[in-house]
């Protein structure tokens, strides 16, 4: 056959010698390297039990923030909805009425906030796009269920605690948001 | 009625011992399909199976009860009969090897001299063999009546490279009978007792190390263990002669590989090992003061530590070396080993004549 190139480098296996065609000591020498590994260090992570750390930056599932004083502050501009490459949030917007100025930070708020947990990619466009600081990606991971439709997030799964009620988790999750704004800032300079 | 009190009590004897020995052999069968998949593990640096119960005991367990639940399929286009007398021969054949092994000395039960070996024919080890061969039907039959090409394919292979390393096998125990002079495994082991070192020297291993070589590779091809695995390639064969099988009838053939695969490391262990002799320790002077029973118990667990290594021995080879081709599987056996055993067995056979005359 014609070669393509003259680069073809042809070799010729060498015959083998005594020892090697003998085959029994290249076995005993494999069966040496498994029994080394009998002592090596276990690479399992136990799955449940311990975890994999993660990067600073993973993407997990989504939070939607609150202020400082627990007014949502989402202001349903729509701009994660158009950011996102997988089309899986979706929302309505509503206007805030008199006396509803403790629960929501400006004049529009979302009803009706969305996110399909199974078509979402986890790129964090969202997170990118929003201009009010009110979206975030967590670090938890792999949630699991029975139906299709319970994949489907709203706003009470979305929302991290209302100070009001439980002003601990309120703290703990801001505390992971602010960690999160200063380590995705880290990676971005680097 | 003398005689017929003392055979009575005879055949209780026996029938206990029987049933010691099956139930012995499936248990340490169960774990050792354990014991295969926490060495396969942890030889890949992984854990093994360590969920179900401590360190992941109750795992054959578990296992066990899967397969009992798992749904019956019979093909509709195999052959009934033979498809569920497959793997009660393969069954069978596994645990009536076990009958010629003598797995202590004796024991002293009530004034009664109990001894361990279930049958002490004179034609001992040819019984094994012919045990053995037997046993390939079980897969022969299981996979010709699936009906299905694959299995069909696998029981081919196997019978054919089961006949092929049984010649081996043989010639390499003929050299070994040349210098035992006796066929009965309870006298073999005797013999091998009464070497320097506390029985060590006396083992046959010293006189016939290129023979025992021999067998162990033959041994590896009969249990179809790796790297003689063919009849089961998955890779090739998807599951090999039991693909069709499912539930217990699966169970049967996995499980009586493990049992032949113990049966074989006791005959290695009898033939080469000596038994159930404890090295560096005279029998006679230990049991003169500790008492027969003691030695015997310690003989028994001895014989069982010869067989647990065996056993890893296997293991350890299925995770360290790949499945032969079956071109090279054939070579080796009819173009090496075959001329192996027979060099081996003519020397041997000079050398046993020059000594004695």
């Amino acid at each position: 056959m014609q070669p393509l190139t003259n680069r073809v480098k042809v070799l010729e296996p060498k015959p083998l010698n005594l020892m090697e065609r003998l085959y029994l000591p290249n076995i005993l020498k494999g069966m040496m390297i498994t029994f080394r590994h009998i002592f090596q260090k276990k690479a399992t992570i136990q799955y449940p039990e311990q975890k994999r750390p993660f990067s600073s930056v993973f993407r997990g599932l989504h939070v939607l923030n609150r202020d400082e004083e627990g007014r949502e502050r989402c202001t349903a501009c729509g701009l994660c909805a158009v950011a996102c490459p997988a089309e899986a949030i979706t929302m309505e917007a509503a206007e805030r009425k008199k006396g509803e100025e403790h629960l929501y930070r400006e004049e529009k708020y979302a009803a009706r906030y969305e996110i399909n947990m199974l078509r979402c990619i986890f790129c964090g466009l969202c997170e990118e796009a929003c201009p009010k600081d009110a979206i975030y990606l967590s670090e938890t991971f792999a949630p699991a269920n029975f139906t299709r439709k319970s994949f489907i997030y709203g706003k009470p799964d979305l929302l991290i605690p209302d100070p009001k009620e439980a002003p601990d988790d309120f703290a703990r999750a801001k505390g992971q948001i602010e960690e999160r704004k200063e380590n995705t800032r880290k990676n971005l300079t680097a | 009625m003398q005689l017929l009190s003392t055979d009575i009590s005879l055949i209780l004897e026996k029938f206990s011992i029987i049933v010691i020995v099956v139930l012995a052999l499936l248990g340490i069968a169960l774990y050792t399909t354990f014991a295969e998949r926490k060495v396969a593990g942890i030889m890949q640096d992984r854990y093994g199976p360590n969920r179900a119960g401590p360190f992941g005991l109750l795992q054959p367990l578990a296992d066990g009860i899967k397969l009992f639940f798992k749904e019956e399929l019979i093909p509709l286009a195999s052959n009934r009969i033979l498809f569920i007398l497959g793997p009660f021969i393969a069954m069978f054949t596994a645990l009536i090897t076990g009958a010629v092994v003598p797995w202590g000395s004796q024991l002293e039960i009530f004034d009664r001299t109990v001894s361990l070996t279930i049958a002490k024919p004179d034609i001992g080890i040819l019984y094994v063999f012919a045990v053995v061969s037997i046993g390939v039907f079980g897969m022969m039959i299981g996979g010709w009546a699936s009906n299905n090409k694959f299995s069909l394919l696998a029981a081919i292979r196997g019978a054919s490279q089961v006949i092929s390393y049984e010649l081996a096998m043989g010639l390499s125990i003929i050299a070994l009978l040349f210098v035992t002079g006796t066929m009965n495994l309870g006298e073999i082991v005797t013999q091998q007792m009464a070497g320097g070192l506390g029985g060590l020297l006396g083992w046959n291993i010293f006189m016939q190390p290129l023979g025992f070589l021999i067998f162990l590779v033959c041994v590896f091809a009969e249990c179809n263990r790796t790297p003689f695995d063919l009849p089961e390639a998955e890779s090739e064969l998807n599951m090999g002669y039991h693909q069709e099988y499912s539930s217990l009838k699966l169970g049967f053939f996995l499980f009586s590989e493990y049992i032949n695969m113990i049966v074989s490391s006791a005959v290695m262990a009898t033939l080469f090992f000596g038994g159930y002799d404890i090295p560096f320790v005279d029998e006679t002077a230990l049991s003169a003061a500790w008492g027969n029973n003691i030695v015997a118990i310690l003989g028994i667990l001895m014989l069982l530590s010869k067989i647990v290594f065996f056993l890893f021995l296997f293991m350890w080879v299925r995770w360290t070396i790949p499945r032969f081709r079956y071109d090279q599987l054939m070579d080796l056996g009819w173009r090496k080993m075959i001329p192996l055993a027979l060099a081996n067995m003519l020397i041997t056979g000079v050398v046993t004549l020059w000594l004695n005359s």
